[in-house]
């Protein structure tokens, strides 16, 4: 509640400053830059969702906003209708646009969008310039003023206004968002889409949300500037301004929608004193702008890649403390111990339970090869609900093969993995955590930059169902205090509760694994599959994660599949044991028969002479 | 449209078809070794081009300078960089004449040669050698000119960083391409240029001619080709190329240099630039900017080819140009638009095709 407050205050704080600049008539030069820098920034703060927080680059942003621009000067000249129908349909055409293009190229590896985008842009460019009824290369000009009941904002101060407080509440509603269950896996999506499809995180349906919302930003740009400048051609919309964008939201830096603003400012007056200044110092032969922003955007991108603003906040404790640290509000009248009490969690959604000692899972005679090698051949084996049956192996065995095949990162290639009593081999990963199976990663997957209760809060994703639209307006707060108790829970089931506040990646590799398994538990799981998970703990802590396991089957009925090396943690676990050795199954039982198979004996230590 | 008509613009898709195939097969290059998109290929395109039509009216080719400040800059930085690395005692650090002589290479490459081909310039240039040299001489004199970009470029720009992803080195890529277009129009000015013909000929086959430019391009580029999947087959380097295209670590375990890689990449990605511009400027008149665009055509290329197969990466190149050459017969203003809208049907196709979610970022 607080933290919405906080936004509502600076929100109104803002606007009210923005009509106080207006009313003290600052220079006419100053007003006009502003309100470039207005524009500019609520482009890059787009580009700052897209390419800080997601990952994904677009160098298309300036077609959007000529979209934008002439969708509604189309609108207003040709029929005479309202800027406000101009804007509906700029945002209209922009949307359907941008999901088009996400949607062919965003399941592609990330090198595509951009290189798509740069073709978009230019086409765009050309088609705006040829076009007939878009005024070919001249554009359109005596577009009217937006008016706001009844009052024309045909001065640049008018324009100022409507400018400036667009951007702040954008900022704000961003901001929202961002710190919401739709933010949280913007972030993931650079870098974690493997581990986001493992919660259950339809990545796709993100990344295109995110592609469109930059979109959508960029056409209210352009839909300001044509209503501000009375005239649109087609140049300002070109691949060049487009990079220029991008130059922006790198410059600000990659990871703060403020840093956008910043990039706006520091770029929109340097290129208006570099078109003063050079000129005068190597004459008028040259396009000298270009080169110093290219070769600024070299230097800042090798010196400071994370752009200006984040460098500055590192290098600032004090800036950091006060204005970019986020503390999680504390969870009020609850000590995570007496968080055990699961009574308002119960809100949360959950999924089906199976019934103890019913058939969970059962994988029957799968087989996988890549090209020539053979890494499964044949390998059969059941889980009833409730057990916890061990996977162990010499190195090469394929347990991991078999782990990915299972929870759906890899496809089999002949065989069937039957869920309770559901065929799942040809669902893809998020589908199978959705009916109930989680997973961890031999290799950690975490999001490094985020805290340990948000990388929890990933897994927890599937849990909650408020959507992005709720968090713009601040309306997810119960849900969202709900989802981090339940992370809470998580991370105290794993003995990980004191560290919740930590980048995850400033714990030690054994905690980040106990992390991963508080993730996977936090989707409320029915299989439990665990790739070593003992691996780089300490033999009491070994203990402890021994305890806990059995803890969670016993109490929950949870099932768990595990895969590790650490033979006496796996014997004092397991109710049942498979062995695999060349990709095929030799020996399954319980421990103690297992121990003593000669099959077992031979490929771990060789056969007896 | 009838089929002489038809065949003359056969005839001109397929000889930029065939330098666009130059320009695919160099960004693949580029791509599969130091994973640069190298959009900057394109100016070299402009700067071969326009240096050839320099030297031809016996003008002075500015682009000289930029080889001396990028040499001199970066055997500066060769210098601070060996001072840096010898240790403090009680260490033993290089003696100064072994200091000397590990800044010889550096010293060759990045000062004698841009200064060597600065003083030969200036010589050429008061005695009119420039114009009267004969084609061949002025080709290769071009090729020394631009090709040594390609290394450089990749030195000062890409190597600091060639452990980015591979978005950061498209934005730098990018930005690269700003850069040298600007100093495209401070080199060249804006008013473009057309060289003289490679090859003065013009067979005909009844109603059917050719001129002898697009015969030269079209065997050219052919024999280049041949000449490039002979290098990455039997040569030493070549293979070495493709070892650290397949896996850059595990190149590096096996001493392949892969900084050497990729300046070996770059060189030759340059190379192919510069020919093909040496190859286009006789076709159509080439402005400071027209390089970009050019490029971008080899590069739809090079995308319906996956960006990592040759010969699929020449075969989009010769679709591209044949698709230009009839689009702008029918509609010649949304020519671009046609160009730059065939990578989308590529684009689904693969998208339907390819259900991995896993980015090359983060492999299993």
């Amino acid at each position: 509640m607080k933290s919405w407050i906080n936004s509502a205050v600076l929100g109104v704080f803002g606007t009210v400053a923005v009509f106080a600049i207006r009313w003290f008539h600052p220079p006419e030069f100053w007003i006009t830059l502003a309100n470039y820098i207005g524009l500019y920034s609520l482009v890059a703060m787009g580009l700052v969702l897209l390419t800080g927080i997601s990952g994904m680059t677009s160098f298309g942003q300036a077609a959007f906003v000529g979209m934008g621009a002439y969708a509604s000067a189309y609108l207003t000249t040709v029929f005479g209708l309202s800027p406000w129908l101009g804007l509906l349909l700029g945002l209209f055409t922009t949307v359907v646009a941008a999901y088009c293009l996400g949607f062919i190229t965003l399941g592609l590896s990330g090198h595509y969008l951009p290189l798509c985008t740069i073709a978009w842009g230019i086409s765009l460019f050309y088609l705006f310039g040829n076009m007939e009824f878009l005024g070919k290369f001249d554009g359109i000009t005596g577009i009217p003023p937006i008016d706001i009941f009844g009052y024309s904002l045909i001065s640049g101060a008018d324009s100022f206004i409507l400018i400036w407080v667009s951007v702040l509440w954008v900022c704000i509603g961003l901001n929202n968002i961002l710190q919401s269950r739709t933010g949280r896996v913007f972030r993931a999506l650079k870098g974690g889409v493997l581990m986001a499809e493992s919660c259950g995180v339809p990545t796709l349906h993100y990344k295109l949300l995110v592609f469109v919302m930059a979109a959508v930003l960029a056409a209210l740009s352009g839909w300001l500037y044509a209503h501000l400048q009375r005239a649109v051609n087609p140049t300002p919309f070109n691949l060049t301004a487009g990079i220029g964008y991008l130059i922006m939201a790198v410059v600000g830096g990659v990871g703060y929608l403020w840093g956008a603003v910043l990039g706006a400012v520091l770029i929109t007056l340097l290129n208006n004193w570099l078109q003063n200044i050079l000129p005068l110092i190597l004459g008028q032969s040259g396009n000298y702008e270009v080169v110093v922003s290219g070769l600024l955007l070299i230097f800042l991108l090798q010196k400071y890649p994370s752009g200006v603003l984040s460098w500055f906040i590192q290098k600032s404790d004090f800036v950091k403390r006060y204005f970019f640290s986020t503390p999680l509000q504390v969870l009020q009248g609850q000590d995570s111990t007496e968080l055990n009490s699961t009574c308002q969690l119960g809100q949360l959604s959950s999924k089906e339970r199976p019934v103890l000692g019913s058939p969970l899972l059962s994988v029957s005679n799968i087989h996988k090869s890549f090209g020539g090698l053979k890494a499964l051949s044949g390998v059969s084996f059941k889980i009833s609900a409730g057990q916890i049956v061990g996977l162990i192996g010499p190195n090469g065995a394929g347990k991991s093969t078999l782990f990915n095949v299972i929870s759906g990162v890899l496809q089999t290639s002949s065989g069937s993995v039957e869920y309770m009593g559901r065929e799942v081999q040809t669902l893809a990963a998020r589908k199978r955590a959705s009916l109930g199976m989680a997973r961890s990663f031999q290799h950690v997957r975490l999001i490094a930059n985020m805290s340990v209760l948000e990388n929890v809060l990933i897994g927890a994703h599937m849990r909650g169902k408020s959507s992005w639209v709720g968090a713009l307006f601040g309306a997810n707060k119960k849900e969202e205090e709900l989802l981090k108790q339940l992370a809470l829970y998580c991370l105290d089931q794993v003995g990980l509760a004191h560290c919740r506040d930590l980048d995850a990646n400033s714990l030690s590799l054994g905690q980040q694994r106990l992390l991963e398994i508080a993730r996977a538990l936090a989707t409320d799981p029915n299989l439990l599959l665990l790739d070593e998970p003992a691996a780089g703990l300490r033999h009491l802590e070994k203990l402890q994660l021994q305890k806990t396991l059995l803890k969670l089957s016993q109490d929950k009925g949870i099932s768990i599949l595990i895969v590790e090396h650490d033979m006496d943690f796996v014997m004092g676990l397991v109710d049942q044991l498979v062995v695999m050795d060349f990709g095929t199954p030799i020996a399954f039982g319980v421990p103690s028969e297992v121990r003593n198979n000669p099959r077992v004996v031979e490929a771990y230590l060789g056969v007896q002479d | 449209m009838d089929s002489t008509i038809a065949l003359i613009l056969a005839q001109d898709g397929l000889v930029t078809g065939a330098v666009y195939a130059l320009l695919a097969t160099g960004l693949v290059l580029v791509f599969s070794v130091t994973r640069v998109i190298f959009i900057p290929q394109g100016e070299l395109v402009t700067y071969g081009a326009l240096t050839i039509a320099t030297l031809q009216l016996n003008a002075f080719p500015k682009i000289i300078y930029l080889q001396l400040v990028l040499g001199a800059y970066l055997f500066t930085s060769e210098a601070i960089k060996l001072v840096k690395s010898q240790p403090k005692p009680p260490l033993v650090a290089d003696s100064p004449k072994q200091r000397f002589r590990s800044l010889l290479p550096a010293f060759v490459q990045f000062i004698l040669t841009p200064v060597g081909l600065w003083f030969l310039l200036s010589e050429l240039q008061i005695h009119s050698l420039l114009e009267q040299m004969g084609i061949f001489l002025q080709v290769i004199l071009t090729l020394f000119l631009v090709a040594p970009l390609g290394p450089m470029l990749y030195k000062t720009v890409f190597e600091p960083l060639s452990d980015a992803s591979v978005l950061v080195l498209l934005i730098l890529s990018v930005a690269l391409h700003l850069s040298l277009m600007g100093l495209g129009l401070w080199m060249f000015g804006a008013e473009g240029g057309r060289s003289a013909p490679l090859l003065e000929l013009s067979p005909s086959w009844g109603a059917f001619s050719m001129s002898g430019q697009s015969i030269f391009v079209i065997i050219s580029s052919a024999l280049v080709m041949i000449g490039f999947s002979l290098f990455f087959q039997y040569s030493m380097s070549g293979k070495a190329l493709r070892a650290t295209a397949v896996n850059r670590l595990g190149a590096r375990l096996m001493g392949i240099n892969v900084k050497t890689s990729g300046e070996l990449a770059f060189f030759c990605a340059a190379l192919l630039g510069a020919f093909s511009g040496i190859l286009i400027g006789p076709i159509t008149t080439i402005y400071y900017d027209s390089g970009f665009i050019i490029g971008l055509k080899g590069f739809v290329g090079a995308i319906l080819g996956a960006l990592g197969s040759y010969p699929l990466a020449a075969c989009g190149a010769l679709l591209v140009g044949l698709l230009e050459s009839y689009v702008s017969f029918w509609a010649s203003a949304y020519k671009e638009v046609w160009v730059f809208s065939l990578i989308i049907p590529v684009l689904m196709w693969r998208s339907f095709n390819h259900l991995n979610i896993i980015d090359e970022d983060e492999s299993l």
